[in-house]
């Protein structure tokens, strides 16, 4: 297919313009499109950081979720959204749905196939005190009727049982 | 506390001797898991307190382990911001542990130096585990992390998740937390113009490139550290073997280029190599962008065989010597910009003075 500008070149952008609903599709060589101020290259972030927060910053514009808050760290959605950067462990169930989405996007999958993990027994000790710190949360949560951060402190206890 | 660099063992860098496969070409392979203790925020959202506690914990875990037991603690905290230079000079502290812009790194932050691996804590994740190999060996530091790895998840307790494996302060490492690298030298690919092709190439198998430290580091010098781009989704087996291929697919194209190079504009790159190293030998300034481009030119002068006398290890030590970090400590104060011009000038005058090259 031609330029429709130049007609002499191989067209390859390819543009859906929308003016007063009427559609019209313009086939433009690279050289005419950039003529025109159209941007054809978008710009690739070099390194894997920079390439996974602009899919963060792609997902969802904000909304309502973005203070969806971790129960156990303070984190909120909005703060991992600017940061790239989860506040702890907990997060992970905190913002589950979000970071499915996201890690099919930047990882292509969300299933660890790696080497499976056994924590020490010990380990038993310092769950416990996060269930135990966790539920008197919970507790003072619904007392004081903090349905949405109960709701997520549940399901966090779960989680960890 | 002054840092005593002697105390390390192979000053923290058992990759630079230049002893392994294809060292000429490929400076070190590494492998790093990135871990984080359970019931702690993570390093950059905890309170000081906690990482101390979280240091605590991983010391003691560290004693009882074979790889690490005799490791050398040095508290980044406790450094100026030279001693903190030094150490990401040697690859031991990232940009981000060594926080060289502030007069102080945080509380906690720290890095062990044992015989096979290192170890930084407090970095984006609690534990940073490294192991550094000569040459192209990703396979030999994959087993040591593997074991080290091994031996402090059985004292400490990691963060794991069923589901996402390895949790990590950022979700572009949750999983296997695993980044295998390996830093190469490709001159060739350069002066033949190939190079772009084989990094578009490298990216559409699910690969990255970066400079020579890492993460927002420019490419100088033709050196390129490729890694994996994915943690998640397949084993860490997997991971280093994909990563080997292609490594090994790179190395032969490069030699290949060194070949054609050689063949059509043999006596061209013989004559802009010689240059190379006719201004390191007597440059009285030397900026470090130009001595690790000149540095480059000289590697690959010693790949071909068209200097002898010089040695690869060599040429490592004088990468990590000649930078500002360095350079300082040689002079015992810290040097600016164009102070250190003039001193790795007389550095690498002096130090190829010793190691005459001939033709």
């Amino acid at each position: 297919m031609l330029c429709d500008h130049c007609k002499e070149r191989d067209a390859v952008v390819h543009l859906t313009q929308i003016v007063e609903n009427a559609v019209t599709q313009l086939h433009l060589c690279e050289k005419c499109a950039a003529a025109k101020g159209i941007e054809t290259t978008i710009a690739m972030p070099k390194h894997p950081l920079g390439e996974f927060l602009h899919a963060v910053q792609q997902q969802a514009s904000p909304s309502a979720g973005d203070q969806v808050r971790c129960a156990y760290c303070d984190t909120t959605l909005r703060d991992f959204r600017t940061s790239g950067r989860l506040g702890c462990a907990q997060c992970y169930t905190a913002f589950e749905g979000a970071l499915r989405e996201l890690l099919r996007r930047v990882q292509g999958g969300t299933r660890h196939a790696g080497r499976e993990y056994v924590p020490p027994v010990a380990v038993g000790t310092e769950r416990d005190a996060t269930l135990e710190a966790l539920r008197s949360r919970l507790q003072q949560a619904v007392v004081d009727e903090e349905f949405e951060s109960a709701a997520a402190l549940r399901d966090q206890i779960r989680a960890l049982e | 506390m002054t840092l005593d660099l002697s105390l390390l063992p192979d000053g923290g860098m058992p990759w630079i001797t230049a002893s392994g496969a294809h060292a000429d070409i490929v400076l070190s392979s590494r492998v790093r898991l990135a871990r984080n203790v359970a019931g702690f925020a993570f390093s950059p959202r905890a309170r000081d307190g906690e990482r101390l506690r979280v240091l605590q914990q991983v010391r003691e875990a560290a004693q009882h382990t074979e790889s690490l037991s005799h490791a050398v603690l040095l508290r980044v905290d406790e450094m100026t911001a030279n001693e903190r230079r030094l150490l990401h000079e040697r690859h031991l502290v990232s940009r981000e542990l060594a926080e060289l812009d502030t007069p102080n790194a945080r509380s906690g932050s720290a890095v062990l130096v044992g015989n096979e691996a290192a170890l930084m804590v407090n970095e984006e994740d609690h534990l940073r585990l490294q192991v550094f190999r000569s040459g192209f060996d990703i396979g030999g530091a994959w087993e040591r992390a593997a074991r080290a790895d091994r031996e402090l998840g059985e004292r400490l307790p990691l963060a794991f998740h069923r589901e996402f494996g390895f949790l990590t302060s950022c979700p572009t490492n949750v999983g296997t937390g695993l980044r295998a690298s390996v830093l190469v030298h490709l001159p060739g690919l350069v002066l033949t113009q190939e190079i772009g092709k084989v990094l578009t190439g490298l990216q559409q198998m699910g690969l990255t490139y970066r400079g020579l430290y890492g993460e927002g580091s420019e490419v100088v010098g033709n050196f390129f550290q490729i890694s994996n781009q994915t943690t998640l989704g397949r084993s860490e087996d997997e991971l280093c073997d994909h990563l080997a291929r292609v490594v090994s697919h790179v190395i032969s194209r490069e030699e290949e280029a060194r070949r054609v190079l050689i063949r059509d504009a043999g006596y061209i790159i013989e004559d802009k190599l010689w240059r190379a190293y006719g201004t390191l030998r007597y440059a009285r300034s030397l900026g470090v962008d130009e001595a690790m481009n000149l540095l480059s030119g000289v590697r690959l002068a010693v790949g071909l065989k068209l200097v002898g006398g010089l040695s690869v290890y060599t040429l490592n030590k004088l990468l990590v010597f000649s930078q500002l970090g360095h350079l300082s400590l040689a002079e015992g104060r810290a040097l600016t910009e164009s102070e250190a011009s003039l001193a790795r000038a007389r550095y690498v005058r002096g130090v190829l003075a010793g190691e005459a090259g001939s033709a």
